[in-house]
């Protein structure tokens, strides 16, 4: 897979450009701004890891590019565009057409993400019938065929089962005929493997992997599971409160991370094939969006905080590699 | 599924029995049906006639036990007052209740759901909140006053529509119908009126409140994800997940209509067995209340029985073992 860098802003034909995106949710007591400026592109075929601790702002990125975000939040700025086409400002009815068609959506939980009182079947009928113009029979066989492939034994014979008669994994994987079954160019996977018993979710991991490539399909993998990322992705972002603080392909992060903040998740993950004497952790706690700093968000917990980092936001700027939102990296003109 | 039956079955039986016990036993020390019946003047040699005719001169569990076996074959004795077969005066006021409850819960119901449904989906919506507004008087304005302010308007100001009876009826064997004259269903109006708007705007809320839970969870989420039409996200998925509750609250309101209804048949006269049962108290009519007390709780045994098997029908999980 390719490992170029892509100019956030460059006129390259991506399949997916997320422009300044900002999220914000309106409370009682003022605006949170969720998303302060997210900005990263999705090559066809290609494979974005998404990571970040809880409330860094992954998963309310995915919701945003799939159209689906929790009111009150609202995309306040910024742009998102399929193919060149934006669809951050489509009409419902016209988004409809690009979910599940265009954009595919896994998310975490396969005990609660499927209708409990549809069988499967009939889900992946619907679905596929929804957009796809074949007939109630077509769509049976596609529906087989697509449960055939994600590894359901007998689908022929389970097609009609409801999806408490699976187990967590089969669940997993008819969500993923469900995301796949219409063919679309990206899906977007929000923590698919978190809810999962450690010994399934490799076996999602590599089951997502194969399709993806066999189909083409582009997928932006939300996860907390540094492993994941590794394993599977071209790329990937890190997350920090609202902000991409550094994206590069994956084998650059991990091997040599640039933003302060990126090194202490790398220090913190247990590695199989070093001995190290102890874990590092990062001090403190992401900020609640409410309490912000100012400037870099991480300067409070930042070994290397300068006084410029109080002060002014840091862009995203070429660091070794990859790209960094970090003060350290070129000169800061405030 | 067949074997679930029975066994639900088998547990109404000592349900029934103990109801039986408790109306008759309750009713055994109610009132003294022998004087209301001979009058002030009776001499005790015309009491103790009398008591011995009606057989109150038995031991207490042999008059239960008389009763039950009576019951069995719905023989529940002569009413006290009118000195006709129980079993025959609830046949005849039977149809009208009936008729009545049926039409008000199937208004209930065929107003109720799609005001929940609009209600859950636009939850902030100006014409949502007026109607839940409005449902805050449905709540809370009792049957009584609710089925007089409406002979009031309909009938006595406007004269639209009939303020008491049940019109014309039409006898097909031994059921008489309203529903087939033009008089029989004028009548209707009113009653069905006064007795469903409780359960109108009780089913409603039910259904809005159900219907705001299921929209929020993942599975709606991820039909929404999958670019499924509105329409069959909320009718197809939501819709349906919103059901066991309101068939669970329902089949219990189908009782309670049939309990209501003795307040509405008052008001509009209505020649139903709530009337019947109204005017057996006023006169310690004993066996009309004991075999109205039974033939309610036999009504509230089938309907859970057809609530349980209507779950079965919704939620496939029950299906599969218990």
């Amino acid at each position: 897979m390719s490992a170029a860098m892509r100019a956030p802003a460059g006129e390259h034909a991506a399949l997916l450009e997320v422009r300044d995106l900002r999220v914000e949710f309106p409370t009682r007591r003022g605006v949170l701004r969720a998303l302060d400026g997210v900005g990263f592109t999705i090559a066809r075929g290609e494979v974005l890891g998404v990571v970040g601790e809880s409330g860094a702002g992954k998963s309310l990125t995915g919701a945003a590019i799939i159209g689906l975000l929790e009111p009150p939040g609202r995309i306040a700025g910024g742009e998102i565009r399929l193919d060149g086409t934006r669809i951050d400002n489509l009409p419902q009815r016209a988004m409809r057409q690009v979910r599940g068609k265009r954009i595919g959506a896994i998310f975490q939980d396969p005990l609660t993400t499927l209708n409990p009182l549809l069988s499967i079947g009939r889900q992946l009928i619907e679905t596929i019938r929804t957009h796809l113009p074949l007939s109630e029979g077509e769509a049976r066989e596609r529906a087989i065929r697509w449960l055939e492939e994600v590894g359901i034994p007998a689908a022929r014979q389970r097609i009609d089962a409801y999806p408490h008669e699976f187990s967590g994994g089969m669940r997993q994987r008819v969500v993923i005929a469900l995301a796949l079954c219409a063919e679309p160019e990206l899906v977007v996977a929000d923590e698919p493997t978190t809810a999962l018993d450690v010994s399934i979710q490799a076996q999602i991991i590599a089951l997502l992997k194969r399709l993806a490539a066999e189909h083409g399909t582009a997928v932006m993998l939300v996860t907390h599971d540094m492993g994941v990322i590794a394993e599977t992705c071209d790329r990937v972002a890190v997350m920090y409160a609202g902000r991409i603080a550094e994206i590069g392909p994956v084998r650059e992060v991990v091997k040599h991370p640039s933003h302060p903040y990126t090194v202490g998740l790398m220090g913190s993950i247990p590695a199989l094939d070093r001995k190290v004497a102890r874990l590092t952790q990062i001090d403190g706690a992401m900020p609640r969006l409410s309490a912000i700093p100012s400037g870099c968000a991480f300067n409070p917990r930042c070994p290397k905080a300068m006084a410029v980092c109080r002060e002014a936001k840091p862009e995203l700027r070429p660091a070794g590699a990859t790209l960094a939102a970090c003060h350290l990296y070129g000169a800061a003109h405030v | 599924m067949i074997a679930q039956l029975a066994s639900r079955l088998l547990q109404a039986i000592p349900v029934l029995l103990v109801v039986g016990f408790l109306s008759f036993a309750i009713f055994t020390y109610v009132g003294d049906p022998v004087s209301i019946m001979l009058g002030q003047n009776a001499t005790p040699a015309m009491r103790i006639a009398m008591r011995h005719a009606l057989g109150l001169d038995q031991p207490f569990l042999v008059q239960y036990w008389r009763f039950m076996a009576r019951a069995i074959h719905f023989n529940f004795g002569l009413s006290y007052r009118l000195a006709l077969p129980v079993s025959q005066l609830l046949l005849q006021r039977l149809p009208a209740t009936t008729e009545l409850v049926m039409t008000s819960a199937v208004l209930a119901l065929a107003v109720g759901l799609p005001l929940g449904v609009y209600t859950g989906i636009r939850p902030n919506g100006f014409v949502s909140r007026s109607i839940m507004a409005g449902s805050l008087v449905g709540v809370s304005l009792p049957t009584f006053l609710l089925g007089i302010l409406l002979i009031l308007f309909f009938s006595v100001l406007l004269g639209w529509l009939p303020s008491f009876g049940r019109g014309h009826v039409v006898d097909f064997a031994h059921w008489s119908t309203g529903f087939l004259t033009v008089s029989g269903l004028r009548s209707l109006i009113l009653p069905s009126i006064t007795l469903g708007l409780f359960q109108m705007t009780l089913i409603m809320r039910l259904v809005r409140t159900e219907m705001l839970e299921v929209l929020r969870s993942d599975y709606i989420k991820f039909a929404r994800a999958r670019g499924l039409a509105p329409r069959v996200i909320y009718f197809g998925h939501a819709l349906r997940n919103t059901l066991v509750p309101v068939i669970t609250i329902v089949g219990l309101q189908i009782g309670g209509l049939i309990g209501f209804s003795i307040v509405t048949e008052t008001v509009f006269q209505w020649p139903g067995m709530g009337l019947l049962l109204v005017q057996s108290i006023q006169n310690a009519d004993i066996p009309v209340m004991s075999a109205y007390l039974l033939l309610i709780a036999v009504v509230f045994v089938v309907i859970n029985l057809i609530v349980d098997i209507l779950y079965y029908v919704v939620d496939p999980r029950l299906r599969v073992g218990r």
